[in-house]
């Protein structure tokens, strides 16, 4: 069990780094329909590892100067109350409901993986972000391009969805942080992605600590799946940069789209522990 | 932005990314030498993890996990492990308010500290 866990997650790791999706959305399915795990003991496990990799990631990525610091820690106390809500709810309900919303939110994952999203910047502040400061700037080819922060409260409340499935799946629920800050809060594709990352440890960490007292968090579990993400996950990002990564896409959306319709039919059958 | 603060601001960007490398690099080492204790001391031990149980009181709260840790007992050192992994986001937080601090925006320094409030009280809380 040990040592299947830690392949398992090795390559879990390796392809959600390549196709950008990350480890989380990868092991839950893995550990309860190949392995048979309990999916509370899954979730648990998971969100171990998505603080390892976020928080890896995150150290190359604050030193490039995209990620928007104040967005990010405004946002994040939508995410943390949002996580903690999110475990909450998570020991009140049957396995079987965590199963189908998974299969739910992983569909919509991958779906949203295989759309770029526009890359628009919104033409002037929005009244929150104006007063809030928000406005900022990345490097570009040609320095330093400014750019304004849209529509700050409808990004607040996606966030703090994002913080509830985040809770209740064990997952980053990076998916949806980007879709918050791209289309409500029209910030740039780059600076979206870069300061999501950045934001999904901290969302983990709020959940983690309340799963460590539920009880969510076994040793001998979270043990390999951590290790194996983060080898592979690093693996992974190192061979990102020399292949192409479309057809790849292709398949792992094909792969994700089975796993995902097998959690909600074994959800509706009772098939999940 | 005069030269001086832009290289400050490097400077703090640079320790925060050695701050968040060094937090899971010590995880993932503790966590390594508490999983090579478990795996000898249980093998090829077959632990079912189909039934939820949940974890025994002793590994769910620091004072139980990191006493089970200082006697070297293998789960609980995977345990710590994983609690310096969860507390690494945190102190990205609590760096993050000093920051705010030192630029006297206090505004940016409140929203901060609710945060790293929830996050402490969802880790040591209760």
């Amino acid at each position: 069990m040990t040592l299947l866990a830690l392949a398992g997650s090795l390559l879990a790791g390796f392809f959600g780094a390549m196709t950008g999706l990350g480890g989380g959305v990868i092991i839950v399915p893995m550990l309860t329909l190949a392995f048979g795990v309990n999916i509370r003991y899954a979730v648990g496990a998971s969100l171990v590892s998505v603080i390892a990799t976020s928080s890896g990631a995150a150290a190359a990525y604050v030193r490039e100067g995209y990620t928007n610091i104040r967005v990010a820690m405004f946002l994040e106390i939508a995410t943390t109350f949002g996580a903690l809500f999110g475990a909450f709810v998570a020991a009140r309900i049957p396995t079987s409901a965590i199963s189908i919303i998974f299969g739910i939110v992983l569909i919509y994952s991958a779906f949203l993986s295989r759309h770029a999203p526009r890359k628009t910047g919104a033409e002037k502040p929005g009244f929150v972000a104006a007063k809030l400061r928000m406005d900022s700037d990345y490097p570009s080819s040609e320095g330093r391009t400014s750019y304004h922060v849209g529509n700050v409260p409808a990004g607040f409340g996606i966030m703090f969805a994002a913080g509830g499935l985040s809770g209740l799946l064990g997952i980053g629920s990076g998916a949806v942080k980007v879709l918050a800050m791209d289309r409500a809060m029209r910030l740039p594709f780059k600076v979206s992605t870069t300061t999501s990352n950045f934001m999904i440890g901290v969302t983990a960490a709020a959940s983690a600590g309340a799963y460590l007292h539920m009880g969510y968090i076994d040793p001998g579990l979270a043990m390999p799946v951590m290790l194996g993400v983060l080898l592979g996950s690093w693996v992974g990002a190192k061979t990102l940069v020399r292949t192409k990564s479309g057809r790849l896409r292709t398949v792992f959306s094909i792969v994700i789209a089975v796993m995902a319709l097998e959690m909600i039919y074994n959800g509706i059958t009772g098939g999940v522990k | 932005m005069n030269p001086d603060s832009e290289n400050k601001k490097g400077r703090m960007q640079g320790m925060l990314g050695a701050l968040l490398i060094t937090g899971v690099a010590a995880a993932a080492m503790i966590v390594l030498i508490g999983g090579i204790s478990y795996i000898v001391k249980y093998g090829a031990f077959h632990q079912d993890y189909g039934v939820f149980r949940g974890e025994p009181l002793s590994l769910r709260h620091l004072g139980g996990i990191f006493r089970l840790a200082w006697s070297l007992e293998s789960r609980g050192i995977i345990q710590a492990g994983l609690v310096v992994l969860i507390a690494t986001p945190i102190a990205r937080v609590a760096f993050s308010f000093a920051a705010f601090l030192m630029d006297r925006d206090w505004m940016y320094g409140l929203f901060t500290l609710v945060v790293l409030v929830t996050l402490m009280y969802s880790l040591v809380g209760r």
